[in-house]
Protein backbone atom coordinates (compact mmCIF):
# COMPACT_ATOMS: atom_id res chain seq x y z
CA UNK A 1 0.00 0.00 0.00
CA UNK A 2 1.49 3.33 -1.00
CA UNK A 3 0.71 6.75 0.61
CA UNK A 4 0.60 9.59 -1.89
CA UNK A 5 2.36 12.51 -0.45
CA UNK A 6 2.00 15.86 -2.30
CA UNK A 7 5.21 18.14 -1.97
CA UNK A 8 5.40 20.72 0.54
CA UNK A 9 3.89 23.14 1.70
CA UNK A 10 1.23 20.98 4.22
CA UNK A 11 -1.47 22.77 5.51
CA UNK A 12 -3.48 21.59 8.02
CA UNK A 13 -7.68 23.19 7.16
CA UNK A 14 -8.96 24.89 9.14
CA UNK A 15 -11.62 23.38 10.91
CA UNK A 16 -12.13 24.26 14.72
CA UNK A 17 -16.20 25.01 15.63
CA UNK A 18 -16.06 28.50 15.10
CA UNK A 19 -14.83 28.38 11.30
CA UNK A 20 -17.71 25.67 10.50
CA UNK A 21 -20.47 28.00 12.51
CA UNK A 22 -19.30 30.94 10.87
CA UNK A 23 -20.00 29.11 7.24
CA UNK A 24 -23.37 28.09 9.07
CA UNK A 25 -23.92 31.65 9.16
CA UNK A 26 -22.73 32.69 5.51
CA UNK A 27 -25.29 29.82 4.27
CA UNK A 28 -28.20 31.12 6.11
CA UNK A 29 -27.59 34.67 4.41
CA UNK A 30 -29.33 34.15 1.29
CA UNK A 31 -32.56 32.98 3.24
CA UNK A 32 -32.12 35.68 5.44
CA UNK A 33 -32.22 38.34 2.11
CA UNK A 34 -34.96 36.43 0.83
CA UNK A 35 -37.27 37.01 4.07
CA UNK A 36 -35.71 40.46 4.97
CA UNK A 37 -37.58 41.05 1.52
CA UNK A 38 -40.51 39.42 1.87
CA UNK A 39 -41.30 40.45 5.61
CA UNK A 40 -39.43 43.38 5.90
CA UNK A 41 -37.20 45.20 8.38
CA UNK A 42 -38.81 42.81 11.61
CA UNK A 43 -36.50 40.15 10.04
CA UNK A 44 -33.09 42.05 10.50
CA UNK A 45 -34.28 43.76 13.90
CA UNK A 46 -34.93 40.50 15.64
CA UNK A 47 -31.71 39.24 14.25
CA UNK A 48 -29.74 42.45 15.70
CA UNK A 49 -31.48 41.64 18.99
CA UNK A 50 -31.42 38.10 19.41
CA UNK A 51 -27.51 38.24 18.50
CA UNK A 52 -27.15 40.32 21.26
CA UNK A 53 -29.42 38.52 23.69
CA UNK A 54 -27.39 35.68 22.88
CA UNK A 55 -24.23 37.02 23.68
CA UNK A 56 -24.92 38.62 26.71
CA UNK A 57 -26.82 35.49 27.96
CA UNK A 58 -23.66 33.33 27.21
CA UNK A 59 -21.29 35.71 28.92
CA UNK A 60 -23.50 36.26 32.04
CA UNK A 61 -23.87 32.27 32.30
CA UNK A 62 -20.42 31.67 31.74
CA UNK A 63 -19.10 34.22 34.14
CA UNK A 64 -21.83 32.55 37.22
CA UNK A 65 -20.11 29.45 35.97
CA UNK A 66 -16.79 30.79 36.39
CA UNK A 67 -15.83 29.47 33.08
CA UNK A 68 -13.69 31.61 30.62
CA UNK A 69 -15.54 33.74 28.21
CA UNK A 70 -13.97 34.36 25.28
CA UNK A 71 -13.34 31.34 23.50
CA UNK A 72 -16.81 29.94 23.90
CA UNK A 73 -18.51 33.52 22.65
CA UNK A 74 -15.68 32.92 19.76
CA UNK A 75 -17.15 29.86 18.47
CA UNK A 76 -20.20 31.84 17.44
CA UNK A 77 -22.62 28.93 17.97
CA UNK A 78 -24.50 31.27 20.70
CA UNK A 79 -25.55 33.40 16.85
CA UNK A 80 -25.67 30.35 15.11
CA UNK A 81 -28.46 29.42 17.47
CA UNK A 82 -30.25 32.66 17.66
CA UNK A 83 -30.09 33.22 14.13
CA UNK A 84 -32.13 29.71 13.95
CA UNK A 85 -34.49 30.68 16.70
CA UNK A 86 -35.46 33.66 14.98
CA UNK A 87 -36.09 32.51 11.77
CA UNK A 88 -38.16 29.84 13.28
CA UNK A 89 -40.23 33.35 14.70
CA UNK A 90 -42.88 36.18 13.76
CA UNK A 91 -40.68 39.11 11.68
CA UNK A 92 -42.45 41.75 14.39
CA UNK A 93 -41.94 39.34 17.27
CA UNK A 94 -41.68 41.59 20.51
CA UNK A 95 -38.60 42.61 22.23
CA UNK A 96 -39.90 40.33 25.26
CA UNK A 97 -40.58 37.27 23.14
CA UNK A 98 -36.94 37.27 21.73
CA UNK A 99 -35.82 37.77 25.17
CA UNK A 100 -37.50 34.44 27.04
CA UNK A 101 -36.91 32.39 23.62
CA UNK A 102 -33.12 33.25 23.57
CA UNK A 103 -33.04 32.61 27.28
CA UNK A 104 -34.26 29.40 27.29
CA UNK A 105 -32.53 28.39 23.88
CA UNK A 106 -28.91 29.33 25.65
CA UNK A 107 -29.38 29.15 29.15
CA UNK A 108 -31.59 26.53 29.90
CA UNK A 109 -31.25 24.18 26.79
CA UNK A 110 -27.70 24.74 26.16
CA UNK A 111 -25.62 25.99 29.01
CA UNK A 112 -27.58 24.44 32.44
CA UNK A 113 -26.63 20.94 30.17
CA UNK A 114 -23.09 21.72 30.30
CA UNK A 115 -22.97 24.41 27.56
CA UNK A 116 -22.09 23.15 23.73
CA UNK A 117 -21.35 19.38 23.27
CA UNK A 118 -23.68 18.23 25.90
CA UNK A 119 -27.11 19.80 25.30
CA UNK A 120 -29.01 16.55 24.46
CA UNK A 121 -31.46 18.67 22.62
CA UNK A 122 -31.06 21.71 19.90
CA UNK A 123 -31.01 24.97 21.87
CA UNK A 124 -32.97 27.00 18.77
CA UNK A 125 -35.65 24.33 18.93
CA UNK A 126 -36.69 24.48 22.78
CA UNK A 127 -36.54 28.10 23.11
CA UNK A 128 -38.77 27.77 19.94
CA UNK A 129 -40.90 25.26 21.28
CA UNK A 130 -41.44 27.22 24.94
CA UNK A 131 -42.40 30.02 23.33
CA UNK A 132 -45.14 28.11 21.15
CA UNK A 133 -47.32 27.11 23.93
CA UNK A 134 -46.71 29.39 26.12
CA UNK A 135 -47.99 32.22 23.74
CA UNK A 136 -49.82 31.21 21.36
CA UNK A 137 -51.67 34.49 20.23
CA UNK A 138 -48.16 36.34 19.57
CA UNK A 139 -46.52 33.46 17.81
CA UNK A 140 -48.98 33.27 15.20
CA UNK A 141 -49.40 37.25 14.63
CA UNK A 142 -47.53 36.40 10.90
CA UNK A 143 -46.31 39.51 9.38
CA UNK A 144 -47.85 39.51 5.42
CA UNK A 145 -45.41 39.44 2.40
CA UNK A 146 -44.82 42.89 1.43
CA UNK A 147 -45.46 42.27 -2.36
CA UNK A 148 -49.56 41.27 -1.23
CA UNK A 149 -49.95 43.50 1.82
CA UNK A 150 -51.23 46.71 1.89
CA UNK A 151 -48.98 48.65 4.50
CA UNK A 152 -45.86 48.59 4.71
CA UNK A 153 -43.56 49.22 8.02
CA UNK A 154 -40.43 51.23 7.62
CA UNK A 155 -37.27 50.58 9.79
CA UNK A 156 -38.64 53.13 12.46
CA UNK A 157 -42.33 52.03 12.50
CA UNK A 158 -40.82 48.30 12.64
CA UNK A 159 -38.35 49.22 15.76
CA UNK A 160 -41.27 51.13 17.45
CA UNK A 161 -43.48 47.72 16.65
CA UNK A 162 -40.82 45.57 18.46
CA UNK A 163 -40.08 47.45 21.40
CA UNK A 164 -43.43 49.09 22.26
CA UNK A 165 -45.89 46.90 20.10
CA UNK A 166 -47.57 49.97 19.33
CA UNK A 167 -48.47 50.07 15.47
CA UNK A 168 -48.12 53.18 13.37
CA UNK A 169 -51.55 55.04 14.18
CA UNK A 170 -54.72 53.80 11.53
CA UNK A 171 -53.36 50.29 11.56
CA UNK A 172 -54.11 47.36 13.26
CA UNK A 173 -52.75 44.05 13.50
CA UNK A 174 -55.02 42.52 10.49
CA UNK A 175 -53.83 44.47 8.31
CA UNK A 176 -49.99 43.91 8.36
CA UNK A 177 -50.36 39.77 9.33
CA UNK A 178 -51.86 36.76 7.74
CA UNK A 179 -52.00 33.16 8.17
CA UNK A 180 -48.67 31.41 7.46
CA UNK A 181 -49.77 29.09 4.31
CA UNK A 182 -49.25 25.44 6.45
CA UNK A 183 -51.77 27.35 8.70
CA UNK A 184 -53.99 28.68 6.33
CA UNK A 185 -54.26 24.71 5.05
CA UNK A 186 -54.46 23.76 8.05
CA UNK A 187 -57.37 26.27 9.38
CA UNK A 188 -58.83 25.80 5.53
CA UNK A 189 -59.47 21.75 5.42
CA UNK A 190 -61.32 22.08 9.20
CA UNK A 191 -63.70 24.59 7.40
CA UNK A 192 -64.19 21.64 4.89
CA UNK A 193 -62.72 23.47 1.81
CA UNK A 194 -60.32 21.58 -0.30
CA UNK A 195 -56.75 22.39 -1.26
CA UNK A 196 -57.59 23.70 -4.66
CA UNK A 197 -60.04 26.21 -2.82
CA UNK A 198 -57.81 26.79 -0.34
CA UNK A 199 -54.66 27.17 -2.88
CA UNK A 200 -56.79 29.67 -5.28
CA UNK A 201 -55.75 32.48 -2.91
CA UNK A 202 -53.41 34.91 -3.82
CA UNK A 203 -51.16 33.95 -0.84
CA UNK A 204 -49.85 30.92 -1.80
CA UNK A 205 -47.49 32.48 -4.53
CA UNK A 206 -46.80 30.15 -7.29
CA UNK A 207 -45.74 27.07 -5.64
CA UNK A 208 -46.22 26.85 -2.17
CA UNK A 209 -46.79 30.54 -0.46
CA UNK A 210 -45.90 34.21 -1.61
CA UNK A 211 -42.09 34.68 -0.27
CA UNK A 212 -41.96 31.46 1.82
CA UNK A 213 -41.09 29.35 -1.38
CA UNK A 214 -38.64 31.89 -2.08
CA UNK A 215 -37.46 31.73 1.14
CA UNK A 216 -37.49 27.86 1.35
CA UNK A 217 -35.60 27.34 -1.83
CA UNK A 218 -32.65 30.01 -0.82
CA UNK A 219 -32.11 28.20 2.74
CA UNK A 220 -31.99 25.03 0.15
CA UNK A 221 -29.30 26.55 -1.84
CA UNK A 222 -27.23 27.78 1.52
CA UNK A 223 -28.13 23.86 2.79
CA UNK A 224 -26.41 22.58 -0.55
CA UNK A 225 -23.61 25.31 -0.64
CA UNK A 226 -22.85 23.59 2.91
CA UNK A 227 -23.23 20.09 1.51
CA UNK A 228 -20.26 21.12 -0.77
CA UNK A 229 -18.03 22.53 1.64
CA UNK A 230 -18.54 19.17 3.90
CA UNK A 231 -19.59 20.86 6.84
CA UNK A 232 -22.88 18.28 6.92
CA UNK A 233 -23.95 15.32 5.89
CA UNK A 234 -26.01 14.28 3.22
CA UNK A 235 -27.86 11.89 4.98
CA UNK A 236 -29.65 13.70 7.46
CA UNK A 237 -31.42 15.90 4.69
CA UNK A 238 -31.99 13.81 2.10
CA UNK A 239 -33.89 11.59 4.84
CA UNK A 240 -36.08 14.44 6.36
CA UNK A 241 -37.00 15.92 3.11
CA UNK A 242 -36.82 12.00 1.07
CA UNK A 243 -39.15 11.02 4.00
CA UNK A 244 -41.78 13.86 4.17
CA UNK A 245 -42.02 14.30 -0.03
CA UNK A 246 -42.38 10.48 0.29
CA UNK A 247 -45.41 10.16 2.49
CA UNK A 248 -47.05 13.52 1.20
CA UNK A 249 -46.96 11.79 -2.00
CA UNK A 250 -48.52 9.01 -1.18
CA UNK A 251 -51.41 10.76 1.11
CA UNK A 252 -51.65 13.48 -1.85
CA UNK A 253 -52.14 11.06 -4.66
CA UNK A 254 -54.22 8.88 -2.89
CA UNK A 255 -56.92 11.67 -1.73
CA UNK A 256 -55.49 15.35 -3.22
CA UNK A 257 -58.55 17.37 -2.10
CA UNK A 258 -57.55 16.60 1.53
CA UNK A 259 -53.93 16.37 1.81
CA UNK A 260 -51.50 19.07 0.80
CA UNK A 261 -49.00 18.26 -2.11
CA UNK A 262 -45.63 17.35 -1.45
CA UNK A 263 -44.24 20.77 -2.85
CA UNK A 264 -46.12 22.21 -0.30
CA UNK A 265 -44.74 20.38 2.39
CA UNK A 266 -41.42 20.78 1.01
CA UNK A 267 -41.53 24.92 0.32
CA UNK A 268 -44.39 25.93 2.46
CA UNK A 269 -42.71 25.83 5.60
CA UNK A 270 -39.88 24.93 8.10
CA UNK A 271 -38.56 22.00 6.16
CA UNK A 272 -36.05 23.23 4.47
CA UNK A 273 -34.33 25.09 6.95
CA UNK A 274 -34.97 22.45 9.66
CA UNK A 275 -33.73 19.55 7.05
CA UNK A 276 -30.12 21.76 6.33
CA UNK A 277 -29.85 23.31 9.42
CA UNK A 278 -31.75 22.22 12.38
CA UNK A 279 -31.94 18.03 11.98
CA UNK A 280 -27.72 18.37 10.99
CA UNK A 281 -26.80 20.03 14.37
CA UNK A 282 -23.82 17.25 15.03
CA UNK A 283 -24.42 17.83 19.26
CA UNK A 284 -28.25 17.25 19.74
CA UNK A 285 -28.37 14.80 16.34
CA UNK A 286 -27.35 11.05 15.06
CA UNK A 287 -23.96 10.96 14.15
CA UNK A 288 -23.07 7.70 12.49
CA UNK A 289 -23.67 7.35 9.07
CA UNK A 290 -27.02 4.22 9.50
CA UNK A 291 -27.82 6.89 12.39
CA UNK A 292 -28.45 9.55 10.67
CA UNK A 293 -30.79 8.22 8.08
CA UNK A 294 -32.85 6.73 10.48
CA UNK A 295 -32.47 10.28 12.19
CA UNK A 296 -33.79 12.12 9.08
CA UNK A 297 -36.68 10.06 8.25
CA UNK A 298 -37.68 10.10 11.83
CA UNK A 299 -38.28 13.92 11.05
CA UNK A 300 -39.86 13.70 7.91
CA UNK A 301 -42.35 11.19 9.63
CA UNK A 302 -43.00 12.91 12.46
CA UNK A 303 -43.09 16.31 10.71
CA UNK A 304 -45.66 14.86 8.28
CA UNK A 305 -47.90 13.09 11.10
CA UNK A 306 -48.50 16.16 13.13
CA UNK A 307 -48.86 18.90 10.02
CA UNK A 308 -51.50 16.37 9.29
CA UNK A 309 -53.27 15.13 11.79
CA UNK A 310 -51.58 16.77 15.34
CA UNK A 311 -52.24 20.29 16.72
CA UNK A 312 -49.70 22.49 14.99
CA UNK A 313 -49.63 23.54 11.52
CA UNK A 314 -45.96 23.33 11.35
CA UNK A 315 -43.84 20.46 13.15
CA UNK A 316 -40.32 20.54 12.40
CA UNK A 317 -39.43 21.94 15.79
CA UNK A 318 -41.79 18.94 17.50
CA UNK A 319 -40.25 16.92 15.20
CA UNK A 320 -36.95 17.42 15.62
CA UNK A 321 -36.73 17.55 20.13
CA UNK A 322 -38.60 13.89 19.64
CA UNK A 323 -35.73 12.94 17.64
CA UNK A 324 -33.49 13.93 19.85
CA UNK A 325 -34.37 11.84 22.67
CA UNK A 326 -33.95 8.84 20.34
CA UNK A 327 -30.74 9.97 19.04
CA UNK A 328 -28.45 8.45 21.63
CA UNK A 329 -30.36 5.34 21.13
CA UNK A 330 -30.04 5.17 17.39
CA UNK A 331 -26.68 5.94 17.85
CA UNK A 332 -25.79 3.09 20.38
CA UNK A 333 -27.57 0.56 17.38
CA UNK A 334 -26.04 1.91 14.54
CA UNK A 335 -22.52 2.72 15.52
CA UNK A 336 -20.26 1.36 12.91
CA UNK A 337 -18.21 -2.07 12.90
CA UNK A 338 -14.70 -0.97 13.63
CA UNK A 339 -12.67 -3.35 11.32
CA UNK A 340 -11.45 -6.70 12.60
CA UNK A 341 -13.89 -5.83 15.62
CA UNK A 342 -16.34 -9.50 15.92
CA UNK A 343 -19.49 -8.82 13.76
CA UNK A 344 -21.58 -10.76 16.40
CA UNK A 345 -22.56 -8.51 19.43
CA UNK B 1 -38.95 12.13 75.14
CA UNK B 2 -35.73 13.55 74.56
CA UNK B 3 -35.75 17.64 72.55
CA UNK B 4 -32.86 16.89 71.01
CA UNK B 5 -34.40 13.79 69.20
CA UNK B 6 -37.21 16.17 67.90
CA UNK B 7 -35.56 18.48 67.26
CA UNK B 8 -33.15 16.27 65.22
CA UNK B 9 -36.61 14.93 63.96
CA UNK B 10 -38.09 18.46 62.48
CA UNK B 11 -34.86 19.29 60.97
CA UNK B 12 -34.81 16.00 58.98
CA UNK B 13 -38.56 16.52 57.54
CA UNK B 14 -37.96 20.15 56.59
CA UNK B 15 -34.90 20.47 55.51
CA UNK B 16 -32.07 17.50 55.51
CA UNK B 17 -34.08 14.43 54.48
CA UNK B 18 -36.89 16.40 52.87
CA UNK B 19 -39.59 14.21 51.10
CA UNK B 20 -39.82 16.22 48.16
CA UNK B 21 -36.26 17.66 47.58
CA UNK B 22 -34.19 15.12 49.02
CA UNK B 23 -35.74 11.52 49.14
CA UNK B 24 -37.26 12.58 45.79
CA UNK B 25 -40.53 11.06 46.68
CA UNK B 26 -43.90 11.20 45.86
CA UNK B 27 -43.19 13.34 43.02
CA UNK B 28 -46.24 12.42 41.21
CA UNK B 29 -48.25 14.68 42.88
CA UNK B 30 -45.84 16.87 43.38
CA UNK B 31 -45.17 17.75 39.38
CA UNK B 32 -48.80 17.17 38.83
CA UNK B 33 -51.06 19.42 41.22
CA UNK B 34 -48.70 22.29 41.82
CA UNK B 35 -49.53 24.66 38.86
CA UNK B 36 -51.61 26.71 41.92
CA UNK B 37 -50.39 28.00 45.50
CA UNK B 38 -54.04 26.70 46.90
CA UNK B 39 -53.44 23.05 45.07
CA UNK B 40 -50.17 22.43 46.54
CA UNK B 41 -51.31 23.81 49.84
CA UNK B 42 -54.58 21.35 49.97
CA UNK B 43 -53.05 18.30 48.50
CA UNK B 44 -49.63 19.06 51.36
CA UNK B 45 -52.21 18.89 53.89
CA UNK B 46 -54.16 15.83 53.24
CA UNK B 47 -50.63 14.46 52.68
CA UNK B 48 -49.23 15.13 56.47
CA UNK B 49 -52.60 14.12 57.46
CA UNK B 50 -52.11 10.83 56.31
CA UNK B 51 -48.33 10.83 57.00
CA UNK B 52 -49.60 11.64 60.90
CA UNK B 53 -52.28 9.19 61.06
CA UNK B 54 -50.79 6.45 59.29
CA UNK B 55 -47.11 6.63 61.24
CA UNK B 56 -48.86 6.46 64.72
CA UNK B 57 -51.26 3.72 63.54
CA UNK B 58 -48.09 1.72 62.36
CA UNK B 59 -46.19 2.44 65.26
CA UNK B 60 -48.89 1.44 67.60
CA UNK B 61 -49.24 -2.10 66.03
CA UNK B 62 -45.89 -2.69 65.68
CA UNK B 63 -45.42 -5.27 68.37
CA UNK B 64 -48.44 -7.52 66.64
CA UNK B 65 -47.63 -7.35 63.33
CA UNK B 66 -44.93 -9.76 61.65
CA UNK B 67 -42.52 -9.12 59.67
CA UNK B 68 -43.94 -11.37 57.03
CA UNK B 69 -47.07 -9.51 56.18
CA UNK B 70 -46.05 -5.76 57.35
CA UNK B 71 -46.22 -4.43 53.85
CA UNK B 72 -49.81 -5.52 53.41
CA UNK B 73 -50.83 -4.09 56.50
CA UNK B 74 -49.36 -1.03 55.93
CA UNK B 75 -50.76 -0.45 52.30
CA UNK B 76 -54.82 -1.40 54.21
CA UNK B 77 -53.63 1.08 57.06
CA UNK B 78 -52.38 4.21 54.23
CA UNK B 79 -55.35 3.13 51.89
CA UNK B 80 -58.12 3.30 54.80
CA UNK B 81 -56.51 6.84 55.81
CA UNK B 82 -56.64 8.11 52.68
CA UNK B 83 -60.10 7.19 52.20
CA UNK B 84 -61.31 8.64 55.29
CA UNK B 85 -59.71 11.90 54.01
CA UNK B 86 -60.89 11.15 50.45
CA UNK B 87 -64.49 11.55 52.33
CA UNK B 88 -63.91 14.02 54.52
CA UNK B 89 -62.52 16.61 51.67
CA UNK B 90 -65.66 15.27 49.52
CA UNK B 91 -67.64 16.62 52.39
CA UNK B 92 -67.00 20.08 53.40
CA UNK B 93 -63.97 20.95 50.51
CA UNK B 94 -65.75 19.84 47.54
CA UNK B 95 -64.44 22.45 45.12
CA UNK B 96 -60.54 21.58 46.21
CA UNK B 97 -61.86 17.58 45.93
CA UNK B 98 -62.90 17.94 42.48
CA UNK B 99 -59.74 20.71 41.54
CA UNK B 100 -57.21 17.67 43.13
CA UNK B 101 -59.45 14.84 41.18
CA UNK B 102 -56.93 11.84 41.20
CA UNK B 103 -54.37 12.95 43.10
CA UNK B 104 -56.49 12.24 46.21
CA UNK B 105 -56.85 8.82 46.67
CA UNK B 106 -53.35 8.66 44.23
CA UNK B 107 -52.04 9.09 48.24
CA UNK B 108 -52.13 5.93 48.76
CA UNK B 109 -49.35 5.62 45.93
CA UNK B 110 -46.75 7.85 47.64
CA UNK B 111 -43.97 6.32 48.37
CA UNK B 112 -43.02 8.81 51.06
CA UNK B 113 -45.74 7.50 53.25
CA UNK B 114 -45.33 3.44 53.10
CA UNK B 115 -41.18 4.53 53.09
CA UNK B 116 -42.32 6.35 56.62
CA UNK B 117 -44.00 3.95 57.87
CA UNK B 118 -41.38 0.66 57.06
CA UNK B 119 -38.10 3.14 57.81
CA UNK B 120 -39.27 4.96 60.95
CA UNK B 121 -43.10 4.17 62.32
CA UNK B 122 -42.56 0.24 62.40
CA UNK B 123 -39.28 1.15 64.71
CA UNK B 124 -40.32 3.57 66.92
CA UNK B 125 -42.84 5.22 69.89
CA UNK B 126 -45.93 6.40 68.78
CA UNK B 127 -45.11 10.43 70.08
CA UNK B 128 -41.47 10.02 67.97
CA UNK B 129 -43.58 8.44 65.09
CA UNK B 130 -46.00 11.43 65.46
CA UNK B 131 -43.33 13.61 65.20
CA UNK B 132 -41.93 12.23 62.01
CA UNK B 133 -45.20 11.94 60.24
CA UNK B 134 -45.52 15.67 61.18
CA UNK B 135 -42.02 16.96 60.18
CA UNK B 136 -41.88 14.54 56.88
CA UNK B 137 -45.54 16.07 55.86
CA UNK B 138 -44.40 19.75 56.68
CA UNK B 139 -41.06 19.45 54.53
CA UNK B 140 -43.35 17.60 51.68
CA UNK B 141 -46.00 20.56 51.83
CA UNK B 142 -43.43 23.37 52.27
CA UNK B 143 -42.37 21.74 48.83
CA UNK B 144 -45.69 21.55 47.22
CA UNK B 145 -46.60 25.43 48.10
CA UNK B 146 -43.33 26.84 47.48
CA UNK B 147 -43.25 25.71 43.27
CA UNK B 148 -47.14 25.76 42.97
CA UNK B 149 -46.17 29.98 43.91
CA UNK B 150 -43.99 29.86 41.79
CA UNK B 151 -45.65 28.08 38.58
CA UNK B 152 -48.80 30.05 39.79
CA UNK B 153 -46.88 33.22 39.57
CA UNK B 154 -45.25 33.06 36.46
CA UNK B 155 -48.05 30.69 34.79
CA UNK B 156 -50.78 33.31 35.94
CA UNK B 157 -49.61 36.56 37.41
CA UNK B 158 -51.70 35.64 40.63
CA UNK B 159 -50.71 34.35 44.00
CA UNK B 160 -53.77 32.27 45.89
CA UNK B 161 -56.22 32.42 43.19
CA UNK B 162 -58.99 29.86 44.62
CA UNK B 163 -58.13 30.33 47.96
CA UNK B 164 -61.89 29.80 48.97
CA UNK B 165 -61.42 26.14 47.89
CA UNK B 166 -59.58 25.82 50.90
CA UNK B 167 -60.58 28.36 53.67
CA UNK B 168 -64.42 29.14 52.31
CA UNK B 169 -65.93 32.41 50.88
CA UNK B 170 -64.52 34.91 53.03
CA UNK B 171 -60.82 33.98 51.68
CA UNK B 172 -61.76 34.69 47.96
CA UNK B 173 -59.72 38.38 48.66
CA UNK B 174 -56.60 36.12 49.58
CA UNK B 175 -56.07 36.28 45.59
CA UNK B 176 -53.41 38.88 45.16
CA UNK B 177 -53.14 39.71 41.24
CA UNK B 178 -49.85 41.14 40.37
CA UNK B 179 -50.47 42.30 36.97
CA UNK B 180 -53.67 43.18 35.57
CA UNK B 181 -52.73 42.54 31.85
CA UNK B 182 -50.50 39.60 32.39
CA UNK B 183 -50.79 37.14 29.57
CA UNK B 184 -49.43 34.04 31.49
CA UNK B 185 -46.12 32.46 30.68
CA UNK B 186 -48.24 29.20 29.76
CA UNK B 187 -45.21 26.85 30.03
CA UNK B 188 -44.89 26.99 33.56
CA UNK B 189 -48.79 25.83 33.87
CA UNK B 190 -48.34 23.07 32.18
CA UNK B 191 -46.11 19.96 32.77
CA UNK B 192 -42.88 21.17 31.55
CA UNK B 193 -42.99 23.89 34.02
CA UNK B 194 -43.10 21.41 36.92
CA UNK B 195 -39.69 19.28 36.16
CA UNK B 196 -38.17 23.14 35.52
CA UNK B 197 -39.39 24.45 38.82
CA UNK B 198 -38.29 21.07 40.64
CA UNK B 199 -34.53 21.14 39.08
CA UNK B 200 -34.35 24.76 40.32
CA UNK B 201 -35.44 24.19 43.78
CA UNK B 202 -32.85 21.08 43.82
CA UNK B 203 -29.99 23.10 42.67
CA UNK B 204 -30.94 26.17 45.09
CA UNK B 205 -31.27 23.58 48.06
CA UNK B 206 -27.73 21.96 46.63
CA UNK B 207 -26.38 25.37 47.14
CA UNK B 208 -27.43 26.29 50.14
CA UNK B 209 -26.36 23.26 51.57
CA UNK B 210 -22.57 23.74 50.00
CA UNK B 211 -22.71 27.31 51.60
CA UNK B 212 -23.68 25.96 54.85
CA UNK B 213 -21.18 23.26 54.86
CA UNK B 214 -17.90 25.26 53.85
CA UNK B 215 -19.15 27.89 56.58
CA UNK B 216 -19.20 24.79 59.08
CA UNK B 217 -15.84 23.88 58.16
CA UNK B 218 -14.16 27.22 57.90
CA UNK B 219 -15.58 27.46 61.75
CA UNK B 220 -14.20 23.64 62.23
CA UNK B 221 -10.98 24.73 60.94
CA UNK B 222 -10.41 28.46 62.65
CA UNK B 223 -12.19 27.79 65.99
CA UNK B 224 -12.51 31.04 68.54
CA UNK B 225 -10.15 29.91 70.91
CA UNK B 226 -7.13 29.67 68.34
CA UNK B 227 -7.96 33.28 67.33
CA UNK B 228 -5.43 35.07 67.86
CA UNK B 229 -6.90 37.93 69.11
CA UNK B 230 -9.29 35.80 71.70
CA UNK B 231 -6.42 35.86 74.35
CA UNK B 232 -6.30 38.81 74.55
Amino acid sequence: MKFQVDSSPHLAPVNDVGHVMRQVLLALLPGIAVATWYFGWGVLINLWLATLLAVAFEAGVLALRRRPIRPVIGDWSAVVTAWLLVLALPPLAPWWLLTIGVFFAIVVAKQLYGGLGYNPFNPAMIGYVVLLISFPAAMTNWVAPTTIADVHLGLLDSLRVTFTGALPAGIGWDAITTATPLDAVRSGLRQGETISEIQNSIAFGLLAGEGWEWMALAFAAGGLWMLRRGIIDWRTPTAVLGTLAALSAVFWLVDAEHYASPIQHLLGGGAMLGAFFIATDPVSGSTTPTGRLIFGAGVGLLTFVIRSWGGYPDAIAFAVLLMNMAAPTIDAYTRPRVYGEDSRP
Amino acid sequence: MASATVRHLIKEGLWKNNPGLVQLLGLCPLLAVTATTVNGLGLGIATTLTLIISNTIVSLIRNVVTSAIRIPVYVLVIASTVTAIELILGAWFYDLYKTLGIFIPLIVTNCAIIGRAEAFASKNTIPLAFIDGLAMGAGFTAVLVVLGTMREVLGRGTIFSGAHMLFGDAARDLQITLSGDYSGFLVAILPPGAFLGLGLLLAIKNIIDKRMEKRASTVREFPVTFHPAAGK
